[in-house]
């Protein structure tokens, strides 16, 4: 049937049309150009709300995921039925205020929770878009979140806040949209991705390539899942999102349900149990090629690129009124790569604060129980409240 | 001179100098429009100095308390930068707009005029190399404002006369191997470095021992008697308009 038949109903015969949330299809009128160069139109989006929005409409904060987050923030996940990812940052009385903030989250294009990607079905051929699928990009992401405001009837965010790809999105919506943003918040990201990261993603990418079970990207027609090479795929990630510390801390060299090793290839240690029932418990709630087509858009992601290699060029001019926050045992995203945005912020004299949080939970502590980012994050919302009570940006 | 005055504590203040402000809060009495507790003297003095709705840049700017004062009674346009990151966190949670960095190293990263002021209070003798850094204080503002204690101090010299050891006083209590103050000046070094670098003295106030302060031209009793200053400096290029 015809996507623009589809606001508000189910999307997929694949696994997202029971998803409860809410649901838009943007891009109905004018077809989106990707970076690519292809068009997409008749995009569904799956998005959660929460709170209010105000009269005139200028308490929207929209929160941006991360490669495998989703759009429930805080309730339990229809799939897993774990708390929301963010549960200890949004809500009534956290720091991102539901009382006072009107907070939204979307599934990002190319993810599999509801919004358009390659799990979805090509109208064109009623089967799942699979790898005929366009290859996005994070601003790609970003103009699907804007059209999804302009949806909304929202002019302007309050706030975009995100860690690790959600802090690339927010970076990327303060260069495509700076009139539309009034704060950013990206946390735990940089301004392009490493090659280090380019690398650790194609381990992740040939793991799902190499299972047969990927039918080259057809699975779904043919009736399989490549579970194997997607659980590999987030068991090397999965390292990347801790630090040495932690991992010490949390496992050392226990060994798993047995007194002494096993002398063979079960998983004798803990260390090696926690990865398995990672991967396991996450290809039930993932789609192996949407896996591959965000971590490529993480990848192709620099925001100097366009502006000559000079990442200055894309924040010339901004409005914005920026927060950066890194961690300081993230060796994924280091500090190093905030401050190089900071630096390129102060070299056009852009209002920003910085904050590296002493962590030793690596990357993955901007999902976690941090006082201090709790504590940041509300301070500089407060600030930025007085700031427009008082002198309007 | 003679030692016995030299020795009374408080009667260093020049005969007849007003009193432009006054330390600590002798009389009890809360600020009308706040209930924040009452700033560094020499804050106090480089808040005055700023003109409302500016734009500054505090560099070394501790737990944010200049920021904020600026903030609060003149919406004055404030960021800051700050090398502890318990003073970073403590600023941005108070909603100030400040960036963890090092003003020996970060300073070049802002373009030429981009705040009408920039202000290094009781920073400059941390500073690996004050003379680089004061050359980018008076490029990225407009105008500087330098506050720094004063090694010509009557006190500073009497300590290292009469002991043949490195002073420590009330107000510098460091030891030398574990100081942070690596580059000690007096007045007069600032006022002649300043000279060497093309910068413009604009206004020198001399703070004493018993917190009085006042302009001062450079002179014996700026220097022998100033426990502190704040020089108001601009490149001689700049307009200063």
């Amino acid at each position: 049937m015809p996507m623009a038949q589809m606001d508000n109903q189910a999307v997929t015969p694949y696994g997202t049309d029971h998803l409860p949330c809410r649901r838009a299809v943007v891009a109905t009128e004018t077809p989106l150009v990707l970076d690519c160069g292809q068009t997409l139109s008749h995009i569904p989006v799956a998005y959660q709300t929460y709170g209010r929005l105000n009269a005139d409409r200028t308490n929207a904060v929209l929160v941006c995921h991360a490669l495998t987050g989703d759009q429930y923030l805080i309730e339990p996940h229809p799939m897993t039925g774990k708390e929301g990812w963010w549960i200890r940052m949004v809500g009534p009385g956290r720091p991102i205020d539901t009382d006072r903030y009107f907070v939204i989250c979307a599934n990002a294009l190319g993810s599999c929770m509801g919004t358009l990607g390659p799990r979805e079905v090509d109208p064109a051929t009623g089967k799942p878009w699979g790898l005929r699928f366009p290859v996005i990009t994070i601003a790609d992401m970003v103009r699907v979140q804007a059209l999804l405001m302009d949806h909304l009837g929202i002019e302007r965010l309050a706030c975009v806040i995100g860690g690790s790809m959600g802090g690339m999105q927010v970076l990327q919506w303060a260069v495509l949209f700076p009139d539309r943003v009034m704060s950013a918040i990206p946390i735990a990201c940089a301004a392009r991705h490493s090659a280090q990261n380019i690398a650790f993603h194609e381990v992740g990418r040939q793991a799902i390539m190499a299972d047969p079970d990927w039918h080259g990207g057809d699975y779904l027609t043919n009736g399989a899942q490549p579970t194997r090479g997607l659980a590999v795929a987030r068991m090397a990630a999965h390292i990347t999102y801790l630090s040495e510390t932690a991992l010490h801390r949390k496992f050392g060299r226990r060994l798993q349900d047995r007194a002494a090793l096993g002398f063979g290839f079960d998983a004798d240690f803990r260390v090696e149990s926690y990865l398995r029932h990672q991967g396991i418990t996450f290809v039930d709630r993932f789609d192996a090629n949407s896996y591959l087509y965000i971590t490529r858009a993480m990848d192709y992601f620099d925001l100097a690129a366009e502006h000559g290699g000079v990442l200055t060029g894309a924040f010339r001019g901004s409005p914005v009124r920026f927060c950066l926050i890194s961690f300081s045992s993230d060796w994924l995203f280091p500090t190093s790569e905030v401050r190089d945005i900071v630096h390129a912020l102060n070299a056009v004299a852009a209002d920003v604060s910085f904050v590296e949080i002493e962590s030793d939970k690596g990357h993955d502590a901007f999902l976690l129980e941090e006082p201090e980012l709790f504590a940041v994050v509300h301070g500089f919302l407060d600030g930025l409240a007085q700031h427009r009570r008082v002198a309007p940006l | 001179m003679s030692v016995e005055i030299l020795e009374t504590a408080d009667a260093d203040t020049p005969a007849g100098a007003p009193a432009i402000v006054e330390a600590g809060n002798p009389l009890g009495v809360e600020p009308a429009d706040t209930a924040m507790p009452p700033m560094r003297p020499d804050l106090q003095l480089i808040a005055d100095m700023i003109p409302p709705r500016c734009r500054v840049l505090d560099i070394g700017c501790d737990q944010g308390d200049l920021l904020a004062a600026l903030w609060r009674s003149k919406a004055v346009d404030g960021r800051g930068m700050e090398l502890s990151m318990a003073g970073v966190r403590a600023c941005v949670r108070r909603g100030l707009s400040v960036v963890q960095g090092d003003a020996d190293t970060d300073l070049m990263t802002y373009p030429d005029a981009a705040f009408d002021y920039a202000v290094l209070s009781q920073t400059l003798q941390a500073m690996r190399d004050p003379k680089e850094v004061l050359c980018q204080l008076v490029r990225i503002g407009r105008r500087a404002i330098v506050s720094f204690p004063n090694f010509g101090h009557w006190r500073v010299r009497w300590a290292l006369m009469s002991t043949g050891r490195m002073p420590v006083t009330r107000h510098l209590q460091y030891s030398w191997y574990d100081t942070p103050n690596i580059h000690f000046c007096t007045i007069r070094d600032m006022d002649t470095l300043c000279a060497d670098l093309g910068i413009v003295v604009e206004r020198r106030i001399v703070l004493f021992g018993n917190g009085v302060a006042r302009d001062l031209p450079l002179g014996w009793r700026a220097n022998w008697l100033g426990r502190d200053a704040i020089f108001l400096l601009r490149h001689a290029r700049g307009s200063g308009a």
